[in-house]
């Protein structure tokens, strides 16, 4: 393969060439890597590069491999199914001996001691691990401008947005940078990026995927999960990762499906969505959604419908007041985790000639941008005396109104939930920035299927202004081989659609014209 | 529901251990009042037979066995710290010389 070739290859294409001996992880990582010097200037979606350690890895796998093809086809099929893999992870995964930012200044300096249980996991399952990526400050924010270090471009646009928080993750497999990448969703981080760069991106079911060293957000929110370019791939990081965690106590034993790592594939992957059911919710199409979204959006699912789907409008009345319930108990839960920054044990600190309180003040007030504080005391107001009982516990009991609504949909008999992923496509820099709200109504088709805790999955279909638009997918509690299974059927039902052949148009421009 | 006053806005930074310069408490001022304007809608959403929910997905979180393991070694640990010496972390005085008295 040439190293154009390698760098689109996805990851179950690259595990049967390992497996033939027509490529190996180190000809792989030096395209990859070689990628990323000529394009991440531009594209600015790495924070940490770990060249020697992945080149360690590299050499590794392409032993176990060769020595699997010498022992036979037995020897080969028992390798772990990421051997050789790269993968990139979001700069809040704790692996040790690196720097952890959560794209924060406060985080400045902070080195890891220890290795996050999903970074144990992939090491295990023999993945490499490139790096770490950019993302908003502590994982709040849609678009990645409020990352303290650097701004990421989508490869679709240089001057849009590539989504966030995981905007990193998302821009790096989009731009061929790696296959795979791990984000985390507390609202929408993972699916609408995933939207914003035409990517597979999931949302496990809460307590699928261990949060042991993974910096928090919102703790009763936060879910860390796979992107990649097909649902295949998708489900084979997924696969790695999850399981239950005797270090995250809301890790769950609920057992894995075994069809993770046996998706359907071609036609009877399209086949498999005859008969199915699925609910559109009509609340989904909220105002200031652009009509080429929704346009993209409804062919998807006629596509759905002529492949022998029922497709039923359904109401999810509680979604107009997601967002604000949202954004008291997001806000509450961060406030918490958050207060653990205080420039004593480990990041910037600006403590000194004062007090213990001058320095709690100096470290928190210079540490935190924007968002963080605009958060924090949010979720400290929310949870103030005289002020909890009207907004936080209030905010408790509309999200049990949500978590209701997606119940009956499920009592009804539906295979899963079709509806937008995001109202628009990718936005220009700075479109948002002045307007709070306006960036947080970004995440409101989201944010609902967090707040009952289920999985979703976004999936392109399609391009609205040549810009991709995400078809989203929520399931009930722990149906993600069923919700990739759905997706690896649409994705064969549209595989000779004009738009799956359209790479990101600012690719060539990123490389300076080498791509 | 009720409007921050500028005196709430600087107690509540205070709660947070924010220290923010008076420009910065102005901005926070007029954002917070807006966001506090779409909370607002929640009051009128009936909940009054509604039980709260904390986490939506229920599950057992058996505790692990109580049984000592590894924990990091002391030198790893400290090297974060910004000021630490002989294997401790070094902190400001939490009491004045007055209050110990």
């Amino acid at each position: 393969m040439t190293a154009a070739e390698l760098r689109r290859a996805s990851a179950q294409q690259l595990r049967d060439a390992y497996k033939a001996g027509s490529a190996t992880a180190v000809e792989l990582l030096a395209a990859l890597y070689a990628a990323i010097d000529r394009e991440d200037a531009q594209l600015g979606a790495w924070l940490y590069l770990r060249r020697e350690e992945a080149q360690a890895e590299a050499l590794a796998a392409d032993t176990r491999y060769a020595a699997a093809r010498a022992e036979g086809p037995a020897a080969l099929a028992a390798l772990p199914p990421l051997l050789g893999i790269p993968v990139a992870l979001k700069d809040l995964v704790n692996l040790i001996n690196t720097p952890t930012t959560a794209g924060s200044r406060i985080l400045e300096g902070y080195v890891s001691p220890y290795d996050a249980t999903i970074a144990t996991r992939l090491k295990a399952a023999g993945a490499i691990l490139l790096g770490k990526t950019n993302m908003d400050e502590f994982a709040m924010g849609s678009s990645t401008e409020f990352s303290a270090y650097k701004k990421t471009v989508n490869p679709w646009a240089r001057d849009r947005v590539p989504g966030g928080s995981s905007g990193g993750s998302a821009a790096a497999v989009a731009a061929f940078h790696a296959p795979l990448s791990i984000g985390t969703d507390t609202g929408g981080s993972i699916r609408q990026p995933a939207s914003l760069t035409g990517l597979v991106g999931m949302k496990p079911t809460y307590g699928r995927v261990s949060r042991y060293g993974i910096v928090a957000f919102a703790s009763s929110l936060d879910q860390v999960g796979p992107f990649a370019r097909t649902a295949h791939d998708a489900a084979l990081l997924l696969h790695a990762i999850s399981g239950r965690d005797a270090h995250d106590a809301t890790s769950s034993t609920e057992p894995l499906d075994a069809q993770l790592l046996n998706l359907p594939a071609g036609d009877a992957a399209a086949a498999g969505i005859k008969g199915r059911r699925f609910a559109l919710p009509k609340e989904y199409f909220v105002a200031g959604m652009e009509p080429g979204v929704e346009q993209a959006v409804r062919e998807a699912v006629r596509a759905l419908e002529a492949a022998g789907a029922l497709v039923e409008e359904v109401s999810l009345p509680a979604t107009e007041h997601a967002l604000a319930t949202y954004y008291i108990v997001a806000p509450a839960e961060a406030s918490a985790n958050l207060a653990r920054f205080d420039g004593i044990r480990y990041g910037a600190s600006g403590h000194g000639e004062g007090n213990l309180l001058d320095g709690y003040l100096a470290t928190r007030g210079r540490g935190f941008g924007p968002e963080v504080r605009r958060r924090i005391m949010l979720g400290t107001y929310a949870l103030s005396a005289g002020y909890y009982d009207a907004y936080y516990v209030k905010a408790q009991k509309v999200r049990t109104l949500i978590a209701q609504d997606f119940e009956r949909v499920w009592a009804a008999g539906f295979d899963a939930i079709v509806a937008p992923t995001s109202p628009q496509v990718a936005w220009r820099f700075g479109a948002k920035m002045a307007d709070p709200i306006s960036m947080y109504l970004s995440d409101a088709c989201t944010l609902p299927a967090n707040m009952a805790g289920l999985p979703g999955v976004s999936i392109p279909c399609g391009l609205s202004d040549g810009l991709p638009v995400g078809l989203q997918l929520i399931g009930r509690p722990w149906s993600e081989a069923s919700l990739l299974t759905i997706a690896a059927g649409y994705e064969a039902l549209t595989a000779t659609a004009a738009w799956r052949s359209v790479e990101p148009h600012d690719l060539v421009a990123l490389s300076g014209g080498a791509a | 529901m009720s409007k921050l006053t500028r005196a709430e806005v600087e107690k509540v930074a205070a709660l947070a251990r924010l220290g923010l310069t008076e420009a910065e408490l102005s901005k926070l001022e007029g954002e917070l009042n807006l966001i506090l304007k779409q909370w607002a809608r929640l009051a009128q959403v009936d909940t009054s037979h509604v039980a709260a929910t904390a986490q939506t997905i229920v599950q057992p979180m058996p505790l692990r066995d109580d049984t000592p393991g590894p924990s990091l070694p002391v030198d790893e640990v400290t090297r974060n710290a910004p000021t630490h010496v002989g294997g401790l972390i070094r902190v400001q005085a939490i009491l004045s010389e007055e209050a110990d008295g």
